[in-house]
């Protein structure tokens, strides 16, 4: 089994955390895991891009030529890196902010998740959002063990966030069920 | 406990599992989460943190705490490594012990922020002035980052010299699991030679300069001796599919990891292609090198440069069979592909070369 994901959004919009989560999550299986995140000139704002790759063999470069997989939270992002998703691969993308176009050979789901966090009342669990919709197409992982990730990445002061961030993953999980294209 | 970190971090633990206690730098991108983890770190542990005002001082401070006998760290990326070149060789000329890590960013000048090798020959070759060698070590993972920045303060001590970390832009900010397996030392023993007040003891010196004629000589036949000793001593290299192949490739850091995938897709043809991975470029695998080129039909360097270890490779196999070159410059990453078409170009008319491509997906 190997997953090649890229990540990307706007700086800021919970990529990097998203795909750390994902990363922890494949460590805590035993499972090969590369983390490659863009270190460049971003700001907030600006278009931040990650490669992922998990697999049940050693991996050689982290870097991404084809993904099996893309998430993307806004439209730059969405422009920018649809062209390297691979024949019968797998976008995912937030609706709130992007516009997209029926894409040949790619199975397309869609999830309104910047909407979908700030009716839970707070926009930035979006990411989380997604990370629900992700964890329902592809069942990599389990809930516990997600879960386990989110509560070490919010412990100590960011301990009260941990119960918006339980409901945003389950709404992603939901919500894509329905909107699946 | 696995724990995920970036390259940068895991040298910075491991220099504190390494019982590094001294560490001054000075930020630059991509080397900053290594200093960032120094500035929390190194108060849980007793030690001492400076953000110094310019690599030139923290390349300084670093000779200071060596000669007291400290185990002491620096990191930059290439444009302040090549600022602390001044430093190393004091610190090469006055034998301390200290380990240095680059994380090599775009060149020449203040270059880009993205991955590149193309310090080999400031590394291996000199860098500052005077017959010097620095030890260099060249991780491909971030477990080997951690294991590499561990022994780094070993090997220093033991030839009191000083060793590089030569990492990459890539290497620097990859995640990957690392676990820290090895002792967590605390209570080194004392150095014999080091400044450390000489009441009630004879008084010891460190220093560079030999001002008597005569003197200087001695002093450099002496470093020579301890070079050809590490040189017979410390030699490290992975050796892949290496028997049989075809081609062998020769790469180290981020370059071999890629290289590793044309290996493995080469794995089940007729065609075979084998890696050397030098992990010490200083000393370099040269003998090694020789041996395996009496077998291979020819190598392919391949580099994040225009071409400096690929010098290295034919020096070392003096003819004995062709010695090919591919890389990639400023801040430019070979791809596996790229790799097999320049393995299909040099063979032309290897049929079973060709194979490879069908493999890699190109009609």
């Amino acid at each position: 089994m190997t997953e090649k994901i890229i990540l990307a959004g706007f700086g800021g919009q919970g990529m990097m955390l998203l795909g750390k989560l994902l990363a922890q999550a494949a460590m805590a299986d035993s499972l090969y895991v590369t983390y490659f995140p863009s270190y460049g000139t971003e700001v907030r704002g600006g278009t931040a891009v990650y490669h992922l790759v998990i697999s049940s063999e050693e991996i050689f470069s982290p870097l991404i030529e084809e993904a099996d997989t893309l998430i993307v939270m806004n439209q730059p992002s969405y422009q920018k890196y649809k062209e390297m998703i691979k024949p019968d691969g797998l976008l995912l993308l937030n609706t709130s902010m992007i516009k997209f176009d029926y894409l040949p050979d790619v199975k397309i789901y869609t999830i309104p998740a910047t909407e979908i966090a700030s009716n839970l009342g707070n926009v930035l669990v979006s990411n989380i959002v997604m990370l629900g919709a992700y964890l329902t197409i592809k069942n990599l992982f389990s809930t516990e063990n997600i879960l386990e990730q989110l509560k070490i990445s919010l412990s100590g002061r960011k301990k009260d966030l941990l119960d918006i961030n339980k409901q945003a993953l389950e709404r992603g999980m939901q919500a894509i069920n329905s909107l699946t294209v | 406990m696995k724990q995920l970190l970036t390259g940068n971090e895991a040298a910075a633990e491991a220099a504190i599992y390494a019982g590094c206690r001294y560490y001054y730098g000075y930020p630059i991108t991509p080397q900053n989460e290594l200093i960032n983890y120094m500035s929390f770190r190194m108060p849980q542990v007793k030690g001492t943190f400076i953000q110094a005002e310019s690599e030139i001082a923290a390349i300084n401070m670093v000779y200071g705490s060596a000669a007291a006998g400290g185990r002491s760290m620096t990191s930059s990326s290439s444009p302040g490594i090549s600022l602390k070149q001044e430093g190393i060789s004091y610190l090469a000329g006055s034998e301390l012990p200290c380990v240095i890590v680059n994380i090599q960013r775009g060149g020449p000048g203040l270059g880009d922020i993205s991955a590149s090798q193309a310090d080999y020959f400031q590394s291996v070759k000199g860098g500052g002035h005077g017959d010097y060698h620095v030890i260099v070590l060249a991780p491909s993972s971030v477990q080997e980052m951690a294991d590499l920045v561990y022994d780094a303060f070993d090997l220093a001590d033991k030839y009191r010299n000083p060793v590089l970390i030569l990492g990459d832009a890539q290497i620097g900010q990859l995640m990957e699991p690392v676990e820290f397996k090895k002792e967590f030392k605390e209570n080194l023993p004392p150095k014999d030679w080091a400044l450390t007040g000489a009441k009630n003891r004879n008084k010891r010196v460190i220093k560079s300069f030999y001002p008597v004629k005569g003197e200087l000589e001695v002093f450099n036949a002496k470093l020579q001796s301890k070079y050809k000793e590490i040189e017979n001593n410390e030699i490290r290299y992975e050796a892949v599919n290496i028997h049989k192949a075809d081609v062998i490739l020769v790469a180290y850091g981020t370059s071999a990891r890629i290289c590793k995938e044309v290996v493995r897709k080469s794995n089940h043809l007729k065609f075979r292609i084998g890696l050397i991975r030098p992990i010490t470029l200083w000393p370099f695998p040269t003998e090694f090198i020789r041996n395996m080129s009496e077998r291979a039909r020819c190598m392919l360097t391949v580099e994040m440069s225009a071409g400096q270890m690929v010098e290295d490779v034919r020096l070392a196999v003096e003819g004995r069979c062709p010695v090919h070159f591919y890389g990639r410059t400023g801040g430019g990453v070979p791809t596996s592909l790229e790799i097999v078409k320049k393995i299909v170009e040099i063979m032309p008319k290897n049929k079973a070369a060709k194979t490879l491509l069908q493999f890699a997906g190109v009609k």
